[in-house]
């Protein structure tokens, strides 16, 4: 059939209910965040129902004309009246979603995915370990702990980025390391002398970190080598792998499990994922090319 | 979708020449008839004004990698097995406008296409075709959310089926479970039989729907020797099944074997080309397209089916999570035959023998699990977690 034939009447509509149809955002601030990172938040142009998210999930944010990007949500959690991201312009989507100005409009289809499971972290020492713009997606978490301060254990933030110019959220991190409940550890790959704090792999970080490996749930975020790794320096330390949850990456065009793009295994990365359970996809991370 | 009815169904037959009657009667209930007709070289599934279009004296030659429509003598319309076109085409269409998005100064108008039902009646279906919208069905209705655009389509279709009274070389249903005989899935079942200098068609209806428009038809008492003809056509399909696959334990064989050395030798002749999900009737995989105008004021946003051996599949920032071939065919044998079954439950393998038949390597599905099941020599070493 004729992709003319397949098409119908365009019609306006705001109840949305296909999950495809992504609704109307408008950008009420821009700002960039380092060289090649930014944050956008945006507040719905349509009266709707509250927007609601869990640490973790993502948006489905479409620039016309050009595509639609698969982006965790780096906001606090819960119902909110602006969501934000904090995006790395990587591709042709997020470099355009970089230009937009305040005031411009975006399509925002969402939220989508299992989130950290932050329930289960309650009453147990927490590990967040981020790489790179992994922190990102772990922002939410960190949020609902420290507002929820009462119901965590030990609470460790170990963060690793490529260099001082790449690291996200700098002064946030700096408002987080003077608080006496949270212990924030940076690294980076490589700096120059003007760099005073640690350089090394984020796994470096695990020793200094305070948890007890039997009463402790780790959530990580990074490139999938960084997670493979951190989870091996967790297991040295003694935390088996139900303990730890890790958030993966793929090509996704619908968010739903329609597209098939974001099969990892049996799994669909949106809408099984993108947050699991380490031994559920550890055979999975062994395979080249799965 | 359709219930079937509580008594046990009865048996009529129907002349050749009243076959039109049918197409009339179900134009009357508002249906576009679907159906099959021999067009560029192959059968093919297109809109039927008449019964008249049907492929009368077509037969069909399938090999691996061949296909070729042949004259046969006399008057028989389903004396083929199925062609590279299925149901999929009309029921999760191949490119579908989503929505147009239009700027306004600072505003965005996003116009949702809104997917229109419609009413089609598929005439002809065999029973992998059936099968394959069972699993369709799985697929884009079976979970929370469905999707609008196959939604729309599919609860207003009426299928008829069509018992298979041969097998083709490629054909390997019956391994499948999911024929020759129809069993389920339809509203209606036709048998043609060629005896006598008659030429028949016993029907059967399976949902009141179906029940309700062979009451319509001109027909007669099936008779005993009538129905035991259509036995035989069915078990004459079964003995003639061109290929077998062995299915027991299969997931599970190619959820331990990600490395075995058969992968290379198949990625060697794969050409990546996508037939093979192009004419499968259960692939559903999508991807989005933007179109603008120059001025960017306007942009449509067109859904069109992809394949996994797409290159720019599994594309994220830094390259392709599967840039080998090996690993996108991998990827196509081990979903539609391993994780398939937990993700939705069933094989994604109906047995219809199409990406057999138009492979242009002639890669077999049905030789490359036998492979992979007979020499596993990566089996215990392969389930690296380095």
């Amino acid at each position: 059939m004729s992709e003319r034939a397949a098409a119908a009447a365009p019609t306006p509509n705001v109840t949305r209910t296909d999950p495809m149809q992504p609704a109307p955002w408008r950008v009420v601030r821009t700002e960039p965040e380092t060289h090649d990172a930014f944050k956008l938040t945006l507040a719905p142009v349509e009266a709707g129902p509250p927007f609601t998210f869990e640490a973790g999930q993502f948006n489905m944010l479409f620039a016309p004309g050009v595509g639609e990007a698969a982006l965790s949500m780096s906001g606090c959690s819960g119902t909110v009246d602006r969501v934000v991201h904090t995006i790395r312009a990587a591709g042709r989507v997020t470099k355009t979603l970089r230009t937009l100005k305040r005031g411009d409009v975006l399509g925002l289809r969402g939220p989508f995915g299992k989130p950290w499971p932050v329930g289960l972290a309650e009453g147990r020492d927490v590990l967040l370990v981020a790489g790179g713009i992994g922190l990102a997606p772990l922002r939410p978490a960190l949020c609902h702990m420290l507002e929820h301060r009462e119901r965590f254990g030990r609470v460790n933030l170990l963060y690793g980025a490529r260099s001082p110019q790449d690291i996200l959220f700098a002064k946030e991190i700096e408002t987080w390391r003077g608080r006496f409940d949270v212990s924030v550890e940076v690294t980076v790959d490589r700096a120059g002398a003007d760099w005073h704090g640690r350089v090394g792999v984020v796994t470096t970080l695990v020793p200094r970190a305070q948890f007890d490996p039997a009463n402790t749930v780790a959530f990580i975020c990074g490139p999938e080598i960084m997670m493979h790794f951190t989870q091996r320096e967790l297991e040295r330390h003694g935390v088996p792998d139900e303990s730890v949850w890790v958030s993966m990456e793929r090509n996704m065009k619908c968010g739903v499990g329609f597209c098939g793009h974001c099969q990892f295994g049996p799994l669909f990365v949106c809408k099984d994922g993108p947050v699991f359970r380490y031994d559920r996809v550890a055979p999975l991370l062994g395979i080249r090319e799965v | 979708m359709q219930q079937r009815p509580a008594a046990a169904t009865r048996q009529s037959t129907i002349e050749r020449k009243d076959l039109h009657r049918l197409f009339e009667v179900l134009r009357a209930r508002g249906y576009t008839v679907m159906g099959p007709v021999a067009r560029d070289g192959a059968i093919v599934w297109d809109e039927l004004s008449t019964p008249d279009e049907l492929p009368a004296g077509w037969t069909d030659e399938q090999e691996a990698g061949r296909y070729r429509l042949v004259r046969s003598d006399g008057p028989a319309l389903f004396d083929w097995t199925v062609g590279p076109a299925s149901p999929k085409a009309s029921l999760h269409p191949a490119a579908v406008t989503l929505l147009n998005a239009r700027r306004e100064g600072p505003a965005l108008r996003l116009l949702e296409c809104v997917p229109q039902p419609t009413r089609l009646a598929f005439f002809g279906l065999r029973a992998c075709e059936l099968a394959a919208i069972a699993v369709q069905d799985r697929v884009l209705l079976g979970g929370t959310p469905t999707d609008p655009v196959y939604r729309a389509r599919r609860e207003g279709a009426l299928l008829i089926a069509v018992q298979c009274g041969r097998a083709g070389r490629t054909c390997f249903c019956a391994s499948m479970g999911t024929g020759p005989e129809v069993r389920s899935g339809h509203d209606l079942v036709l048998t043609e039989l060629l005896e006598d200098g008659r030429h028949l068609f016993v029907a059967e209806a399976a949902s009141e729907r179906g029940g309700e428009i062979l009451a319509e038809l001109p027909a007669t008492d099936t008779t005993a020797a009538e129905s035991g003809a259509v036995q035989a056509a069915v078990a004459r399909a079964t003995a003639g099944m061109g290929r077998t696959l062995e299915t027991e334990g299969l997931p599970a064989l190619l959820a331990r074997n990600p490395e075995h050395p058969h992968w290379d030798v198949t990625a060697a002749r794969c050409l990546a080309c996508g037939n093979c999900t192009s004419v499968c009737p259960t692939c559903f995989c999508v991807t989005t397209e933007d179109f603008t105008d120059l001025a960017a004021g306007l942009s449509r946003r067109v859904r069109r089916w992809d394949s996994c051996f797409s290159v720019d599949f599994t594309y994220i920032h830094g390259g392709n999570v599967r840039s080998s071939s090996r690993s996108r065919y991998r990827q196509w044998l081990t979903h539609k035959l391993g994780s398939w079954h937990e993700q939705f439950g069933s094989s994604g393998c109906v047995g219809c023998g199409r990406c057999i038949t138009w492979c242009p390597a002639g890669i077999d599905i049905t030789e490359e699990a036998r492979a992979l099941r007979q020499d596993q020599r990566g089996k215990e070493g392969s389930r690296g977690n380095a």
